[in-house]
């Protein structure tokens, strides 16, 4: 085939990508008008499950945000070539994820329309209030450490802006698990190790999410990562996949501790029916154990298909896990009279269910697709697919 | 320079002229509406443009004992006021009989649990945009205005006060706006209460006979609800928080 038939069908098929994530993204942007018209009565929360599926979708996408600009801060920050090569592309996904996520926040509000007093009023003891800040620095910050490694002029100060951001990425991840840990009135909340967590889950989110999508782009341009700087990523996924299994024992060994937790860890580890079987399931089986042993088996462990399997085996298992802790957290009913059997027609005392409905799980998609439009266009317009030159990634195998 | 100097010399005499006339205005004035504020004052009430004082804190006092298993007059009452049924899973409940047993004897129990005005309340602390607040009376409210409708503070509330209004509302109380997509609560009948009255479900409860609730101001000391909070044992619910609540019980 020659160039230039190459590069008709290539445009073609950027269009193509394009347009249908668009689509998605309207879609998830026509669900959000639904709820809004119709009210939340639409969808599957009430006044027990407060938060739904998109906020499962919209913390997914904030940390994984947050955890994708590792990349670059290992490149920047720590010196090493093969992630400074793809720091310019993990700023990127970091921005993008983030709209993706907050878009999803803000139209699950009651009041999306209140948007401007959001950004206007703020209480300062709120963790949310200071979120909001720190998510708005976050793509200032980002924008900037992205712009200093793509202009020649400003790469002088691209170490300093990176480690600006990657110190901004650890506040802005501490206030994501802190939004959870500062509840005082729920137990499975109030934890001061939930900050911790959160860093550690958008460090193997994170990457998971960028190995994706790197391939992705690696197979579109008709290019091959380097078996050598492969090896090296899928290792630290399977490191950092096994800290979230490290912190999430911690998590219920803290809470087993405690003689008022037991009934509240009995019913996510035991009897809590669809949040055992995501927790046991869903989040250690599926999203820790076999991505890990596919990750570090001697023989199919370094392929690219077990990598990219494992890779969405561990977004699928983050799912899970926040679905585990946002709606699980929610569904184990509140201690107001400890040591009281307690009944009442605001099902006080009982389990609550929850049943998302498909606006909910519409706009959770929809963030999806924004996140992914913002890449699939920055990465069109601008240049930022991942180049190793031959140097680096000898020296990579070298070191192997 | 000089110019400026005379100019502020100038001033002074009529300036002087102007304070006096000020003084003697809100002298006036003063007179004018003392009989009002003493009338707004014998009526423990208070005038509209007053603000609301940290000397008062209002509070209740829950006799489970006299609160009947069953009765429901209370809730009846607050959804009447406020114009709400919450039959619908999803609907508002700002009050809510709440039916506890106590496992190691067996007792039982019957109380209203609603908004326990916390001196120190989480779902103030959480609130992205300062909508929930606490009046210097310790009444906890949401600002309609500014309420973003995030739920923050429905997942910090220990005792499940908060409602979300889930679908567009009809017929409501002009004196208690309420709107699709905001956060609610008890707002101890503030409408009543700044004109001097007590809340619906204290009055109901009073008008039916039982006499579980007692309302008023826990930092008079000569009030009913003060001398009784002295004198008997009374409980906070999750006083292990350390959020010192306004709504006080006795006999659990």
């Amino acid at each position: 085939m020659n160039i230039d038939a190459f590069r008709k069908i290539e445009g073609r098929a950027f269009y193509a990508l394009a347009g249908l994530l668009g689509l998605v993204a309207l879609i998830g942007l026509g669900a959000a008008h639904y709820m809004e018209t119709h009210g939340h009565v639409v969808t599957g929360m009430n006044n027990q499950i407060v938060w739904g599926l998109p906020h499962v979708f919209a913390i997914f996408m904030i940390v994984a945000a947050s955890g994708v600009l590792n990349i670059a801060s290992i490149g920047s920050v720590f010196g090493k070539p093969v992630y400074k090569a793809r720091a310019p592309l993990s700023g990127l996904l970091a921005i993008a994820l983030l709209a993706g996520g907050l878009t999803v926040l803000m139209l699950d509000l009651g009041r999306p329309d209140r948007l401007i007093v959001a950004m206007t009023h703020f209480n300062f003891k709120s963790i949310f209030a200071l979120n909001v800040i720190l998510y708005t620095g976050f793509f200032a910050i980002v924008a900037i450490y992205i712009w200093t490694m793509m202009d020649r002029k400003m790469y002088a100060y691209s170490k300093y802006a990176g480690f600006s951001a990657f110190i901004w990425r650890l506040a802005l991840t501490t206030a994501t698990g802190s939004i959870f840990g500062f509840l005082v009135a729920r137990q499975a909340y109030n934890s001061a190790i939930l900050a911790p967590m959160f860093i550690i889950m958008s460090f193997s989110f994170g990457l998971a999410v960028f190995i994706l999508v790197q391939s992705f782009m690696y197979a579109w341009n008709g290019m091959k990562l380097d078996p050598a700087i492969l090896r090296r990523m899928k290792n630290l996924l399977a490191t950092f996949a096994g800290a979230v299994l490290y912190f999430t024992i911690v998590y219920h060994l803290t809470n087993l501790y405690f003689a008022k937790q037991a009934s509240f860890e009995r019913f996510i580890l035991l009897d809590g029916g669809v949040f055992t079987n995501l927790f046991w399931v869903g989040h250690i089986l599926i999203g820790t154990l076999i991505p890990i042993g596919l990750l570090l088996h001697p023989t199919i462990g370094a392929k690219l298909k077990t990598v990219l399997l494992a890779s969405s085996l561990i977004i699928l298992g983050g799912f899970a896990q926040l679905y585990v802790l946002l709606i699980g957290g929610q569904a184990f009913p509140l201690d107001i009279f400890p040591g009281m059997q307690v009944s009442s027609s605001f099902f006080d005392g009982a389990i609550q269910h929850y049943s998302p409905t498909l606006p909910e799980f519409l706009l959770g998609l929809g963030g999806l697709g924004i996140a992914l439009l913002i890449t699939t266009i920055a990465v069109r317009v601008l240049n930022f697919l991942p180049r190793d030159d031959a140097h680096h990634s000898s020296k990579v195998a070298a070191t192997d | 320079m000089s110019h400026n100097v005379d100019k502020t010399n100038d001033d002074k005499p009529s300036d002087g002229s102007r304070r006096q006339f000020i003084g003697y205005g809100a002298a006036m004035a003063g007179l004018a509406i003392a009989p009002g504020v003493t009338l707004f004052d014998l009526a423990h009430g208070r005038a509209p443009e007053e603000a609301a004082s940290n000397k008062v804190r209002w509070g209740m006092l829950i006799d489970t004992g006299k609160c009947a298993s069953g009765c429901n007059d209370c809730v009846s009452a607050c959804g009447k006021e406020n114009g709400f049924s919450g039959s619908r899973e999803t609907d508002s409940q700002w009050i809510r009989k709440v039916e506890i047993k106590d496992l190691r004897n067996g007792q039982s129990h019957s109380l209203p649990m609603m908004c326990q005005h916390c001196e120190h309340p989480p779902c103030v602390d959480v609130c992205p945009t300062g909508a929930s607040f606490k009046r210097a009376d310790g009444i906890v409210l949401v600002d309609r205005h500014i309420c973003i409708g995030c739920r923050y503070c429905m997942m910090a509330c220990p005792y499940k006060a908060r409602s979300f209004v889930h679908e567009e509302l009809h017929d409501q109380n002009p004196d208690v706006p309420r709107g699709k997509g905001c956060v609610e609560s008890c707002t101890l009948c503030v409408h009543r209460v700044d004109k001097g009255g007590q809340p619906a479900c204290a009055e109901a409860c009073s008008e039916a006979g039982h006499n579980a609730i007692l309302f008023g101001d826990l930092n008079d000391q000569n009030s009913e609800i003060s001398k009784r909070v002295t004198k008997l044992a009374t409980t906070q619910v999750r006083a292990d928080l350390g959020l010192n609540v306004g709504i006080r019980y006795q006999g659990i």
